[in-house]
């Protein structure tokens, strides 16, 4: 009796659900279609250019790996290389410091200053591109308020170097940082931390042994997601250095508009795709690692 | 207890260092690019402020963004809305094909998305000066209405989009809403604009947001393709006016931050969380 019921129930769902697939499918059809065009075929065309050589006498076009190669070579791999160092530099430092910025106020006993922090980080962390730029300019660049105050540049200071343009990148990587790392941080357990003290554990074997190995694959996450933050960050650098630091995403930039020679938008597109298979890579690793962590976190 | 009360009291002053310094490293820039903005060698200066409306290109650029902006979101929200709710009520298989489609943005930076776009745009005058499409191509370039950048900026937004709709949809019972208008003789366009819709009002505004402030910020593509919306103007007067564009950043940042602020009270205790490059 009890099982003849439910029966009952589904079939007319069940037909119900048949009649309506027509319009699931046709209300997704516009998104795909559209995408389709936007985004696939760019993307398309970025492919194909990277690996079309036109030659400048006759016009004629053939496909090689010559754009990709001199793409991974002087200037180019120098710019490639800066980018990979300034990102991984800059997602390092952001990495430790948003640990210990999430730690002091998820462990903090004032609610409001972890709402404040946690608020003001959701706002920094889209506090990108030309605003930044140009408040860091007016604080420590050649006429910043700080520099002539503080004697910066007789210290040697740079704000348009390597260094300085990590300090710029911190300001929204660090929040970011904090909002990736807070819920990995709220997820361990009180009871973790007791159990280790009742076995005599001290403060610093806690983290080592137990802290630390169920946040790893979050922290490792977390990098991952700022190095790809810092690696596609152009308005940022485009607005404060012009070209002082070499940058992928600069070098583009100037190939794009034909600044450097004629002819170079193909390796302009070549480089593209480097960052493509970069930014690729980035997400391959966090998506997994992000997977296990919300495993162990849930 | 003791123990445990003893190794929070001896972590503090570490915690309280921390804090200062983070206090002074993001407070620091923000105020000193205000004292930059209204300083005139000896004496407090409102010039820079009094004088961003009159500004060559203000109003323009200004508008020009906020446009873009108003068809971005529309666009985003009219291509997405139906297809999330869609999926929600079946389709298995396609949902994970939109959740691949939305987040492959994430892969393509925005400098790299623009060479390809220049590349594709390139194409109206060398192949298809012949063809209708080329009408299509030369209109969305238009230089007082650049539609080519709503293309983009729908693009770029589709991650933020799906995944604040993705939230939104997950606290609704979408099916059994459905079914209710739909029993009591809604049609479809009904049942989702009165029914479905109004369950989704804090979704749809934390995607309005995320998407302005995307737009009114975007640099990269619209400053490649040779535009010139709000972001590309500050840089433009900059080399002239180097005070004025501190002054407009302070600005600019000030907007930004109030509607992320009204979002972050609008969603409720949750913060606007960005997960993604």
């Amino acid at each position: 009796m009890t099982t003849a019921l439910p029966r009952v129930d589904v079939a007319p769902v069940a037909s119900a659900k048949r009649r309506r697939r027509a319009p699931g499918w046709l209300a997704v059809v516009p998104l795909l279609a559209f995408t389709a065009i936007t985004f696939g075929l760019p993307a398309l065309a970025m492919l194909n250019g990277a690996f079309t050589v036109k030659d400048q006498a006759t016009g004629a076009t053939s496909y090689s790996g010559e754009n990709l190669s001199s793409s991974l070579q002087g200037a180019y791999l120098t710019a490639l290389l800066g980018s990979v160092k300034l990102s991984a530099v800059s997602a390092a430092i952001a990495t430790l410091f948003g640990l210990l910025l999430a730690q002091a106020v998820v462990t903090s006993r004032f609610r409001f200053l972890r709402e404040a922090v946690l608020t003001a980080s959701g706002v920094l962390a889209n506090f990108g591109g030309v605003p930044l730029a140009f408040a860091f300019v007016a604080t420590l660049g050649n006429s910043g308020v700080l520099t002539g105050r503080l004697g910066l540049k007789d210290a040697g200071f740079d704000l348009y170097s390597f260094w300085g343009l990590t300090l710029v990148y911190l300001y929204f990587l660090v929040p970011l940082m904090v909002l990736t790392i807070t819920p990995a941080l709220e997820g361990l357990r009180a009871q973790w931390r007791e159990a280790a003290q009742n076995n005599g554990a001290t403060h610093g074997q806690y983290w080592r042994h137990v802290a630390l190995p169920v946040l790893t694959p979050s922290l490792l996450g977390g990098f991952v997601l700022l190095f790809g933050s810092a690696f596609a960050a152009y308005a940022t650098a485009a607005a404060m250095v012009g070209s002082t630091v070499p940058l992928v995403t600069l070098q583009i930039a100037d190939a794009l508009s034909g600044n450097v020679l004629v002819g170079q938008e193909n390796v302009a597109l070549a480089l593209s795709l480097d960052m493509v298979v970069v930014a690729g890579l980035v997400m391959a690793v966090y998506l997994p690692l992000q997977r296990r962590s919300s495993r162990w976190l849930a | 207890m003791a123990r445990l009360t003893f190794s929070r009291t001896r972590f503090r002053p570490g915690r309280g260092l921390v804090l200062a310094a983070a206090a002074v490293y993001f407070l620091v820039p923000l105020a000193a690019s205000v004292v930059f903005s209204v300083d005139s060698g000896d004496h407090v200066t409102f010039g820079a402020y009094s004088q961003i409306v009159g500004t060559e290109g203000f109003t323009d650029s200004l508008l020009l963004s906020l446009e873009l902006a108003v068809t971005t979101i529309v666009l985003v929200l009219l291509l997405m809305v139906p297809a999330m709710v869609a999926l929600r009520l079946g389709a298995p298989k396609l949902r994970s094909v939109v959740a691949v489609v939305c987040s492959l943005p994430l892969v393509v930076p925005p400098i790299a998305f623009v060479a390809g776009i220049s590349t594709v745009l390139k194409w109206g005058p060398e192949y298809l000066s012949r063809t209708p499409l080329f009408q299509t191509i030369v209109a969305i370039q238009n230089e007082n209405y650049p539609f080519v950048l709503v293309l983009a900026y729908v693009v770029m937004a589709l991650p933020f989009v799906y995944q604040a709709l993705d939230a939104g949809l997950r606290a609704v019972d979408v099916r059994t809403l459905v079914e209710a208008a739909r029993s009591c003789g809604a049609s479809w366009p009904q049942a989702l604009v009165r029914a479905v819709l109004p369950n989704l009002r804090g979704a749809l505004l934390n995607a309005s947001f995320l998407t302005l402030a995307l737009v009114l910020g975007e640099f990269t593509v619209s400053h490649l393709l040779g535009y010139q919306p709000f972001a590309v103007w500050i840089v433009d007067i900059s080399g002239a006016q180097a005070q004025m564009s501190v002054a407009v950043s302070v600005l600019s940042l000030l907007v930004t931050w109030v509607l992320l602020l009204a979002l972050a009270a609008v969603g409720g205790r949750r913060t606007p969380s960005r997960t993604a490059p």
